[in-house]
């Protein structure tokens, strides 16, 4: 090999190499934001139940907020729109889904957390957010939100926003896309 | 050489306009807020900072320039490298950031404060209006820009307030710790008051925060800053900030409005009252896309004539309640009422020669909402 | 310490080429091709830089249209010329163009035609892949240009084109952007590589790395750059593509993707690629100013250090793009330690210049003025850069037209200049005629108004409120935009007088020696002027040479 097919060699690997860590940084960047709590993001998956005392000096609010978006026909409602807890005291909050259609729809919910720092003491035990759903047409479904705020929560938050927007999944593609997000490592 | 001589006099010129041109209001408005105010010494002091390098630096430059023309006779010298000067002009700079980073820091930690709030309002930025949503007080509406389109066109004239006023400003009480929960419909938007300091990107899907205590009543306008498609200069945001008897007042008012809207759902309502509502909702929230002769524009369709939409009344409906998929028609059910939606859709099928003579009750809106 | 005299192979070498430029002719003789045939099928460094260079000067005036047009509109409130949606295309089409299709060509050309003459090599290291990377680029800003007269036209999402406003709410043009930005990204990578193998490879016997012109130095590391981030713009627009074409979603958050991540990984491209358009320019100057000062750079070896070191933290700061979309706390801080940091080695390259001047024996010919208008006003730019790293203040001045003042400070009187700089300092060589001083001198001092009339106001209106990339703005920004429309105007118009220069210096003008610049020191000035289309067939040999640089 002369000298400057070594260089290009060498040059033409860091370039492959570069455009796959493209690609690798977005589950990077993805368990990046859940170490960290950048974003917001919440665990997408049952988290077990951190068995730790409530914390009875401390109040936290949490305040939940239910949105819809275009073109699914649902509407989601909290129907408990705000509670009081103590740390590391698990909670139960009952959200309800209507598809306002006539048709099965599937839909999924997509949450947030805000402050972002404390989407990292947030533990969800159980969630509708973890999967899409399918809901009948006229349907109503009652389904619950078991979480946990773990006694770590940083003193000067008092009050935890979660936010659930909903969004339409193409029914055909519900598989497909459910493998896409499993290889994006997205949220669910 | 009287090139030269020419520029050192313009840009001595600009250092000395720079003060007059601050003190005419030309730079960064020093706002109503703490947190406003901090911001503006930052700003001044590190600008006042880098005039005093640029002064130094280009006065050494300028003074070389001069003195060591070769028109004049100067001879180069050949001297380079010098391991002191090298090191000076490293920390030395070293030594300045590390002064501008101390205050910086303590603002920025002001800033990040998760406390609890007086007031929550959602803020969501939509194609190209914003929602407010005011979380403890079941009370929400759409701001749009006010501004006419002749005033745009030019075949009226402009307002002192043009491009920055909207049907509804946010009303907020001051004193008071307000918390924005920031959020966007579609594209990402960026919501941006001046005077408050505050600015934040509203990203479709995800959730930010920010607050303000604003410390004096007062109007206080500024605009969408992220680039959000066509309208993006038309989306301006208004703060109407209020003492908090005068706040109460308007609330109580706004939610008596409410009240009586809400009321008014279950009776029949006349053509009539429909279409002149309709015409109030059109205006403020359709025209932008479909235009106000319901001509549209570019992507977003023409709604005189349209067929699709006036075979179908139960299309219609649900194309402006759950928006259309895949089309930037958004989903209005979450922000228009029972009466606003119905009025709009019937203003739209009997609007422009439409006349279909459909006409949606808000009952029926209602019904489906539910 | 006495004045260094003239590189001794002086000599030796004017005659190595005089025998080359014989062989050229006697290529010419056996009738190569000729005609367009021999301009799209030439490998030789010189025509294929020539290539670039008049590409890069025809999408410079391609982008400049574009940016005239927004200025015409922005030259009074309300709508009168454009639409917001074509007011949209402009600006993207401007930025795009400028970028890929103006400034990084325009370096690429320079880089070909003096890498190889000034570390002595005969060409570039890969002839025919030089050739295919320069035929690349026309297809791909054809190819953009195009999207402007198809159905929803050209892209209008700004050149940054965030998700989701370039995925799911992109015109159908957005996808044929995409596969016009992959073939320009292949085209630099391409570059890249080329230069790379060039300077490790081919430098004349005797030349260490420490040897090489500052220009050679700053190409070197900013061919590094293009190879690490070109692929993650590559990777970015592929997300794109897919997401647009075939369901998936990166950037989607109803589908689990994120659209602030677009954003971190454009960033993460994006910085890198500001600095690889200001770098070469620092090459530039760097061989300039001690040209006209006649005296050597103050510190060779700090400059080198100082360019490494700017490289190395343009890694570490892109997030300072994006303050405002939601951040903890250390991640700002973070981020606005390591972008205050990048004062201190681009403090060193000016101190360097200025010092550089210091003692000099100066003279004030077309280069020179264009160098020195780029330290003064890169270095207004560089004080603005400061100012927004700042993270409180940056949350009022982000998005606003300080920002627009900022880049355009760093980029225009900056990155253009600097072009504008090395092309009539090198002018005798490529053409063996003088640039016409006296329109040289017009067009400098009407492009240093035209700029300052328009960048310098942009300060004040984003100060007093206004954002970016808007069709139409409150009164109170008035002023400031009919001051900043006649000064661009000015600029544009100005540039006329840089086309007459060159067609002049073609045609004809006052002959220039082997060394048209009497403080001139590098390998390029040995030969003769013109450069014939061979040069340094025969190496030369430095090893016997004193080591010219610490």
């Amino acid at each position: 090999m002369t000298p400057v097919q070594k260089t290009v060699t060498r040059t033409v690997v860091v370039l492959i190499g570069m455009f796959f860590f493209a690609f690798a940084l977005v589950p990077l960047y993805d368990v990046f934001c859940r170490v960290t709590g950048l974003n917001g993001k919440a665990a997408n998956q049952p988290q077990a139940m951190s068995n730790e005392e409530a914390d009875t000096s401390r109040y936290v609010t949490v305040q939940f907020i239910t949105r819809s978006s275009k073109g699914l026909p649902w509407e989601l409602e909290a129907l408990t729109r705000q509670v009081r807890v103590h740390p590391g005291q698990p909670t139960e909050v009952e959200f309800a889904f209507t598809n306002n259609s006539d048709d099965d729809v599937w839909g999924r919910a997509v949450p947030s957390v805000t402050p972002s720092e404390a989407s990292l003491h947030m533990r969800k035990l159980t969630c509708f957010c973890f999967q899409e759903q399918l809901i009948g047409g006229g349907e109503r479904i009652e389904m619950p939100l078991v979480f946990q705020l773990t006694r770590d929560l940083p003193e000067d938050i008092n009050t935890v926003t979660l936010v659930y927007t909903l969004y339409p999944v193409d029914n055909d593609n519900v598989s497909q896309q459910v493998q896409t997000t499993s290889l994006e490592g997205g949220d669910a | 050489m009287r090139m030269v001589l020419a520029w050192v006099t313009g840009m001595g010129a600009a250092f000395l306009l720079a003060p007059a041109v601050y003190a005419n209001g030309w730079n960064m408005p020093v706002g109503v807020t703490e947190i406003s105010q901090d911001i503006y010494s930052l700003h001044m002091a590190i600008f006042w900072i880098c005039v005093v390098i640029g002064v130094v630096v280009f006065a050494v430059m300028f003074y070389s320039l001069f003195r060591y023309r070769r028109s004049q006779g100067a001879k180069a010298d050949n001297f380079h490298e010098n391991t002191t000067v090298e090191v000076l002009w490293t920390t030395i700079p070293l030594l300045i950031l590390v002064g501008m980073a101390l205050p910086a820091t303590a603002t920025l930690q002001k800033m990040y404060d998760p406390s609890g709030a007086d007031l929550d309002v959602m803020v969501t930025g939509q194609q190209w209006r914003w929602h407010y949503e005011y979380l403890d007080e079941d009370i929400s509406f759409t701001s749009s820009m006010s501004t006419p389109g002749t005033q745009i066109r030019g075949e009226e004239e402009r307002a002192d307030e043009y491009l920055l006023d909207v049907d509804n400003p946010l009303v907020l009480p001051v004193d008071q710790k307000v918390r924005f929960l920031l959020t966007s419909d579609d594209v990402i938007h960026s919501w941006w008051v001046p005077d408050l300091a505050v600015k934040q990107d509203a990203i479709p899907g995800f959730v930010n925060e920010n607050w303000v205590r604003i410390e004096e009543p007062g109007i206080y306008r500024g605009q969408c800053t992220e680039l959000c498609g066509k309208d993006h200069a038309f989306m301006p945001v208004v703060v109407h900030a209020m003492e908090q008897d005068d706040y109460e007042e308007w609330l109580a008012d706004r939610k008596e409005e409410a009240e009586a809207e809400a009321n008014s759902v279950d009776r029949e309502w006349e053509m009539d009252e429909l279409m002149e509502r309709g015409e109030q909702v059109y205006g403020s929230v359709c025209a932008t896309c479909h235009q106000d002769d319901g001509s549209g524009s570019g992507e977003f369709p023409a709604l005189a004539g349209n067929e699709e939409m006036l075979d179908d009344v139960d299309w219609h409906i649900d194309a402006v309640v759950n928006g259309v998929s895949g089309t930037p028609m958004a989903a209005f059910g979450g922000n228009l009422n029972a009466v606003e939606l119905a009025s709009v859709i019937t203003y739209e099928r009997n609007a422009w020669d439409n006349d279909t003579g459909d006409v949606v009750q808000p009952s029926e809106i209602q019904e489906l909402l539910e | 310490m006495a004045p260094k005299l003239p590189p001794q192979h002086t000599l030796e070498q004017s005659s190595a080429t005089t025998t080359a430029g014989q062989a050229q002719e006697h290529d010419h003789h056996h009738g190569g091709p000729t005609g367009i045939k021999r301009w799209l099928l030439t490998t030789n460094h010189k025509e294929i830089g020539t290539l670039y260079l008049l590409f890069s000067l025809s999408m410079f005036f391609i982008g400049g249209i574009f940016a005239l047009v927004v200025r015409a509109e922005l030259f009074q409130p309300g709508l009168q010329l454009v639409e917001p949606e074509f007011f949209n295309q402009m600006t993207t089409m401007h930025g795009l163009i400028m970028v890929f299709g103006a400034v990084m060509p325009a370096f690429v050309g320079l880089a070909n035609w003096m890498i190889p003459l000034q570390v002595g090599a005969p060409d570039m290291a890969l002839p025919r892949l030089n050739n295919f990377s320069f035929w690349l680029l026309p297809v791909a800003f054809g190819l953009l240009l195009s999207t402007l007269f198809m159905p929803g036209g050209a892209p209008n999402f700004g050149w940054t084109f965030y998700a989701p406003l370039s995925t799911d709410y992109g015109p159908p043009s957005t996808t044929f952007f995409i596969f016009s930005l992959h073939i320009a990204g292949i085209s630099s990578i391409l570059g890249a590589i080329n230069i790379i193998a060039t300077i490790l490879n081919m430098r004349a016997p005797g030349m260490r790395m420490m040897d090489m012109p500052l220009f050679v130095w700053t190409w070197l590391i900013t061919a590094f750059l293009l190879i690490a981030v070109m692929p993650v713009l590559a990777g970015v627009i592929t997300m794109m593509l897919m997401d647009i074409n075939f369901g998936t979603s990166f950037f989607d958050a109803g589908g689990g993707g994120d659209p602030v991540l677009f954003q971190h990984l454009f960033w993460f491209f994006g910085h890198p690629e500001v600095y690889i358009m200001i770098l070469p320019a620092f090459g530039i100057v760097s061989a300039i100013v001690p040209a006209f000062a006649r005296k050597p750079l103050f510190g060779y070896a700090s400059m080198v250090y100082a360019t490494a070191s700017i490289a190395i933290l343009s890694f570490l700061v892109w997030v300072h793009h994006m303050f405002v979309v939601g951040l903890p706390l250390a991640a700002e801080l973070f981020f606005m330690y390591t972008t205050m940091l990048i004062a201190v080695p681009t403090g060193v390259k000016v101190f360097n210049w200025v010092t550089t001047l210091f003692r000099g024996s100066i003279t004030f010919e077309t280069p020179m003025l264009f160098a020195l208008a780029f330290i003064v006003m890169f270095t207004i730019g560089g004080f603005s850069g400061l100012m927004l790293a700042i993270v409180p203040a940056d949350f009022q001045y982000h998005d606003t037209y300080f920002v627009v003042a900022h880049f355009h400070y760093v980029l225009v009187p900056g990155a253009v200049f600097a072009i504008i700089a090395g092309a009539y300092y090198w002018l005798p060589k490529w053409t063996g005629h003088y640039p016409d001083e006296r329109l040289g001198r017009w067009h400098f001092w009407l492009s240093v108004i035209g700029v300052n009339l328009t960048f310098f106001p942009m300060h004040f209106s984003g100060l007093a409120g206004m954002p970016r990339r808007i069709p139409d703005y409150a009164l109170q920004f008035a002023d400031f935009n009919m001051v900043s429309s006649i000064g661009g105007f000015i600029f544009g118009v100005s540039q006329l007088l840089f086309i007459a220069v060159l067609i002049k210096c073609v045609r004809g003008g006052e002959k220039a020696p082997a060394k048209a610049w009497d403080g001139a020191e590098d390998l390029e000035w040995t030969v003769p002027s013109p450069a014939p289309l061979h040069t340094f067939e025969t190496p030369p040999d430095l090893t016997s040479q004193a080591p010219q640089r610490h």
